[in-house]
């Protein structure tokens, strides 16, 4: 080959290589499920109260593949349900969350994470009444949980708990009606900005060994990220 | 052993007959890469969808919405249809069917023109080109990862990747670095020059060595179709049960790591023979080149540990698809089970990677000292010593894991002992130093880091081994510098050695020197400045594969990551000198430049299709410089005589015995 | 240096040993730098000196250091004495002398360097059986153990008084260790607290993939295998604060599973423990017995609810095989 044609072959793999490594860090190195914004517009100060809404769904035939078990949030100024489990909230307020919990119950891997803890009294309101712990192998009680281990908080969600139920949960995501319950809770974020995973401590990733692959291993399902800002 | 007929029969490549048919069709009517990537799709597609219909039916597939009986067929029958799409069985059927041979050497080897570097051919010189060529742009991959992986590591609070996407990275840059380590020398080098410094002009499985190379394209491919498929999160290690429950991605990191094992064994195993089997007359195993002894000893570790690689890779393999509990312990399975098979792999592995290094100094410092190697026979005997002691180190990698205790002063003797062997390979440089005339020329400044950052690497070694001092080390950034220092420091600044030094003799072109000279300095102090401060960030408590770490270390993490970078410039540099040299400028260089005694400088630079027009009768070592009265190193046109002469002492030999 | 010597070989004056003066530069220099790094560097070197285990692990890598240090030194000279001094002058194309090798050069070095190699095994072995393991995780048959190890149930169920042997069991999970506390009744907390001047027995195990727990003040590493007791030995001698990092790369959120803990005096870690217990009692009396490990795959049947019973929900397994399937990982 000449060298105009050697040159020219060279530029053309060249921008072919950077071509294809742009592409794939833009579509599966960076990119994610979206974070939800609870942070915008407020000015971080004691009193201040962040109310964060947050639903657990059943294995359902959503559009989307994989159709696993999965948390949603509800997007503060649309309130519309977003499928991600990634949100935003000031440093240092006090935040109210509410779990609509659609999904029927499943025994906790370890027993212990039944105990709520981090929380505002260290309980939370299941349909409104105070409940400090949920036992999970001997009733039909939990069917998540939500977890912040950096912050020490730990509330197990509650599941509808009769067998008829269980037998009739909400087939397509994100849900509206079906049995379920209302599972509210306050903590307070911490002060320092950054970020703080949270992750669901049930074996819900079913057929997957020890129920721990799958949802629970998949940022957007049942583990994400709460972005504390400052 | 060591003697051949006249060539012509049995030293023709592949068995062809001279008189065979020519392959006169156009490049594109012949099978090769395009066909061979035609056929992977295909046989993906059938793979994959086989793989569907057989499990639809199963439970498991559905609740976890995981397709991992379909995605494994699909790449078996990928590897298949990528190989039925070059040709590799051609040969083979056609020898099936009573049909003539082509004339290989013809029609595959001596054709001009780039078209050859894309075919599967049975000349090793152009098998060693594809090696190098592959393993330069899966070098650069994995290190690329590599950067992405520091990227995240500049701050321990503020993450570029999220937590998926970096255990990604780790475990992509660690298994690719790992898979394509073991042949970056071995390929390239191995193939290449190996029959030339033994004076063959082939090597024993022409086929074996084409199909080892053409195995690793289908692995890497399949390795960096793990992040398409949700990445794998367990590391290069892949214990198990994290791997068994680890999304589809680990299919990829599983299968295309037990199909490296396959490529291993079938190139040391050629290369095995090759050296035992082919080597001219005269060249005794006193003669042989220390690169060949290095080498040796590689391919004997290859084919004896690699097999336990694939074997474990398809353990895990059925217990993630068909759902056996080899690695599960509530259903009776172990996990320490994978993890002996994995560093019963792991550990000669580790030393797979420090052989062809050794190999390569030793040949390099005495044609740059103008000396003979000093004490032949202990560095020889240091390779061997290596190797051997290499099978009886595995457990130390386990020592916090709860095996029997009774276990560890035992592998940390084993493991300590290994540096006696080592220590050759010190003395060895060492004594060709003393009163040499040294020559910076950039292959020598390589050979001279590997030295310096091989001891700082052993060194760290021996506080491994310590079961005590493991204790704190295990697990943490000094074990990965301590690796790093070893892989990279040692391999790699060897690989880059070797390429400048051998370049003119496989390319017959000469890398630009002023550029390799910054391309060394900056590697060695970037990669230098990269891993020194990694030890202290290990002592002070960093776990290995973690996203978040502790505040007070992040100034020695920038630091790093920095210099990462700085080193990664270097590299390109390297690539840059490469194409520039190799495709723009071409400096040609057809002599011996460096006034080398190796028999493979004797040849023409690129050598000859047949290496040798005669078989070489070798008449003395490769290192006596300095020694006026040492005969050449070889008779290139021995008398017809000599030859025959040899071949009916051997067989009066054989018969009297 | 190098001007000297061209000048010597040039005049035909007597070599110089190079030998020798190898050998003392880098007697001196390694003289000067093990002395500096013992008086300076190696009361501050890892993990340092909270737990007798630590205090091993500290000797032992200075030790090493120091022998190490020598080691370095001389062959770092050596080279940097070579290519000063045996360099090649413009214009010299000659070759070097043809020196093949030297027995006794050999010999002193194979010598040398098997007798270090074989002195550091034995100090090696001496460091790991005399401290009791050195803080690695010894499997679940320990061998080199503190007086009054606990190695049944029934013994570390027994209530504790200072001065016994306390067992802490830890229980790797993804992505949390949580600690048991046997002597007091099996109550599980996420808080590790120890008392001072204790002997502490961790028994380390997992319920789901491979972890390892990592106390880096403590000098203690073990891994966290499921249905595997490992157990590792650490007697505390110093209060502070442990930082537990988990060090088996165990999926998505490994690089966040740490946490903290402390060392604290006995009075203070029993009045923890007993307000702990009591705290706790609640979630307690729903745990599964004191065990060396766990199956939470099968839940003993007066534990499950009729709900959960009728809906099939036998483990806490996650479906890994069809429900009719008896075992479930």
């Amino acid at each position: 080959m000449s060298l105009p044609a050697r040159l020219g072959t060279l530029l053309a793999a060249f921008l072919v290589v950077v071509g294809g490594a742009i592409f794939v860090v833009i579509h599966y190195l960076l990119g994610g499920p979206p974070t939800v914004d609870y942070a915008a517009g407020v000015t971080p100060d004691s009193g201040h109260v962040v109310k964060v809404y947050l639903q657990e769904d059943p294995q359902t035939t959503i559009g989307n593949r994989p159709d696993w078990v999965s948390y949603f949030i509800q997007d503060p100024k649309t309130h519309k349900w977003v499928h991600t489990t990634l949100f935003q909230v000031p440093a240092g307020s006090t935040i109210d969350v509410t779990i609509l919990g659609y999904d029927g119950c499943t025994p906790l891997r370890n027993p212990y994470w039944g105990k709520v803890t981090g929380t505002t009294g260290n309980v939370e309101y299941v349909n409104g009444k105070a409940t400090p712990v949920l036992n999970s192998w001997g009733q039909c009680s939990v069917g998540h949980t939500f977890s912040i281990p950096g912050i020490g908080l730990n509330v197990p969600v509650a599941s509808p708990t009769t067998l008829a139920a269980n037998n009739s949960l909400c087939s397509t995501s994100p849900c509206t009606s079906g049995p379920h319950t209302t599972v509210t809770f306050s903590f307070k974020s911490p002060t320092t900005a950054g970020s703080y995973f949270w992750q669901c401590r049930v074996p819900c990733g079913l057929g997957y060994l020890d129920g721990f692959g799958g949802p629970m291993q998949t940022i957007g399902y049942m583990t994400g990220q709460m972005e504390v800002v400052s | 052993m060591a003697i051949e007929t006249e060539p012509g029969t049995l030293q023709h490549p592949g068995g062809g007959e001279p008189t065979g048919a020519k392959d006169t069709r156009a490049w594109w009517q012949r099978p090769a890469i395009h066909t061979g990537v035609l056929g992977a799709v295909i046989g993906y597609l059938v793979g994959y969808y086989l793989g569907r219909a057989i499990s639809a039916n199963y439970q498991q597939i559905s609740t976890s919405d995981a397709h991992d009986i379909a995605i494994v067929l699909g790449f078996l029958f990928l590897v298949i249809g990528w190989l039925v799409g070059l040709g590799v069985f051609n040969d083979l059927l056609r020898h099936m069917a009573g049909r003539p041979m082509p004339d290989t050497e013809k029609t595959n080897g001596d054709a001009a023109g780039v078209a050859r570097y894309f075919r599967v051919t049975l000349d090793h010189k152009v098998v060693g080109i594809q090696y190098l060529i592959g393993m330069i742009i899966y070098f650069c991959t994995a290190g690329l990862l590599a950067m992405g992986i520091r990227t995240e590591l500049l701050s321990p609070v503020h993450h570029v990747f999220s937590s998926s996407t970096y255990i990604e990275l780790v475990g992509e840059h660690g298994t690719m670095m790992m898979m394509l380590m073991t042949s970056v020398i071995l390929g390239p080098f191995g193939n290449y020059l190996i029959p030339l410094m033994i004076g063959s002009k082939r090597v024993a499985f022409p086929r074996v060595e084409a199909l080892s190379f053409w195995l690793t394209p289908a692995a890497f491919l399949i390795l960096l179709a793990a992040i398409p498929l949700g990445g794998f999160h367990m590391g290069w290690t892949g214990y198990p049960t994290l791997s068994v429950q680890d999304t589809s991605g680990a299919d990829a990191y599983a299968f295309a790591f037990g199909l490296m094992g396959i490529s291993m064994v079938l190139a040391g195993f050629n290369i095995l023979v090759t050296v035992i089997c082919y080597r001219a007359p005269g060249m005794r195993w006193s003669r042989l080149p220390m690169f060949v002894w290095g080498i040796l000893g590689t391919s004997v570790m290859m084919t004896l540990a690699a097999p336990i690689l694939s074997g474990g890779m398809y353990m895990l393999l059925t217990d993630r698809t068909v759902q056996t509990a080899f690695f599960t312990d509530n259903l009776g399975g172990s996990t320490y089970l994978f993890q002996n098979l994995f560093w019963f792999f792991g550990h000669p592995e580790v030393y797979i990677l420090a052989l062809p290094g050794f190999g390569i100094v030793n040949e390099i410092l005495p044609v740059f000292t103008r000396k003979p190697l000093f004490a032949y026979k202990v560095a020889a005997a240091g390779m061997v010593g290596v190797a051997l002691l290499s099978f009886f180190v595995w457990q130390h990698h386990l020592f916090d894991s709860g095996i029997n205790p009774n276990m560890r002063p035992l592998f940390m003797l084993t493991t300590e002992m290994i540096s006696i062997p080592t220590g050759f390979i010190f003395l060895v440089g060492m004594g060709t130093l003393w009163k040499a005339k040294i020559r910076f020329s950039v292959p020598m400044l390589f050979a001279l880091a590997l030295f310096f950052n091989f001891l700082i690497g052993g060194v760290s070694g021996v506080f491994v081994s310590d079961t005590g001092a493991d204790t704190t080390e295990h697990g943490s950034f000094f074990v990965m510098a301590h690796f790093h220092y070893t892989i990279m420091g040692g391999l790699i600044f060897a690989f880059m050695g070797g390429c400048y030094y051998w370049l003119p003799k496989m390319m017959g072109i000469k890398l630009n020197e002023k550029l390799g000279k910054w391309h060394f300095w900056l590697m060695f102090l970037a990669f230098n400045s990269t891993f020194l401060p990694l030890f202290a960030v290990g002592w002070l408590g960093q776990p290995r594969r973690v996203f978040e770490y502790a505040l007070r270390l992040q100034g020695l993490n920038d630091w790093v990551s920095i210099s990462s970078y700085v080193l990664g410039f270097s590299i390109l540099l390297f690539v840059i000198n490469f194409v520039w040299s190799t495709v723009v400028t071409r400096d040609r260089e057809t002599g011996n430049p460096w006034d080398a005694r190796g028999l493979e400088w004797q040849v023409p630079s690129p050598p000859p299709v047949h290496n040798f027009e005669h078989i070489p009768v070798v008449l003395s070592g490769p290192y006596e410089y300095g020694d006026p009265d040492a005969p050449p190193v070889a008779d290139l046109n021995p008398p017809v005589g000599v030859l025959v002469g040899a071949l009916a002492s051997a067989e009066t030999e054989e018969s009297e015995a | 240096m190098a001007s000297v010597e061209a000048q010597a070989s040039g005049s035909g004056q007597r070599e110089p040993n190079h030998g020798m003066r190898i050998f003392i530069i880098s007697l001196v220099l390694g003289v000067i730098f093990d002395a500096l790094f013992w008086f300076l560097l190696s009361p501050h070197m890892p993990p340092g000196t909270m737990t007798s285990a630590a205090a091993s692990e500290q000797f032992d890598i200075n030790v090493l250091a120091a022998i190490a240090i020598p080691v370095m030194i001389f062959i770092f000279v050596y080279f940097g004495y070579a290519l000063t001094v045996w360099r090649r002058r413009p214009g010299d194309d000659t070759d070097g002398p043809a020196l093949h090798g030297n027995a006794r050069v050999q010999t002193t070095w194979i010598t040398v360097t098997s007798a270090i190699v074989l002195f550091l095994a034995g100090f090696g072995t001496y460091e790991l059986i005399v401290p009791q393991g050195a803080g690695a995780g010894e499997g679940p048959a320990p061998i080199w153990t503190p007086p009054g190890a606990k190695l049944t149930v029934a013994q570390q169920i027994a209530p504790w008084t200072p001065g016994q042997v306390l067992v802490i069991q830890v229980i790797g999970q993804q992505w949390k260790f949580s600690y048991r506390y046997p002597q007091f009744g099996g109550f599980e907390t996420s808080a590790l607290v120890i008392p001072d001047h204790t002997w502490v027995q961790f028994d380390v195990t997992s319920i789901d993939v491979i972890h390892s727990f990592w106390a880096y003040q403590l000098g203690v590493k073990a891994d966290a295998n499921p249905g595997v007791d490992n157990v590792a030995f650490a007697k505390t001698d110093q209060l502070g604060k442990i930082t537990v990092r988990c060090d088996e790369l165990c999926g998505l959120w490994h690089g966040a599973m740490f946490d903290y803990g402390k060392v604290v005096p006995v009075s203070e870690f029993q009045s923890w423990a007993s307000s702990s217990r009591v705290e706790l009692a609640s979630i307690t009396k729903l745990l599964p017995p004191y065990a060396t490990t766990y199956n939470p795959t099968v839940i003993p049947l007066f534990r499950l609810g009729p709900v959960v019973k009728k809906l099939g929900l036998f483990g806490a397994g996650g479906g890994y095989y069809p429900p009719q399937d008896p075992q479930q990982p």
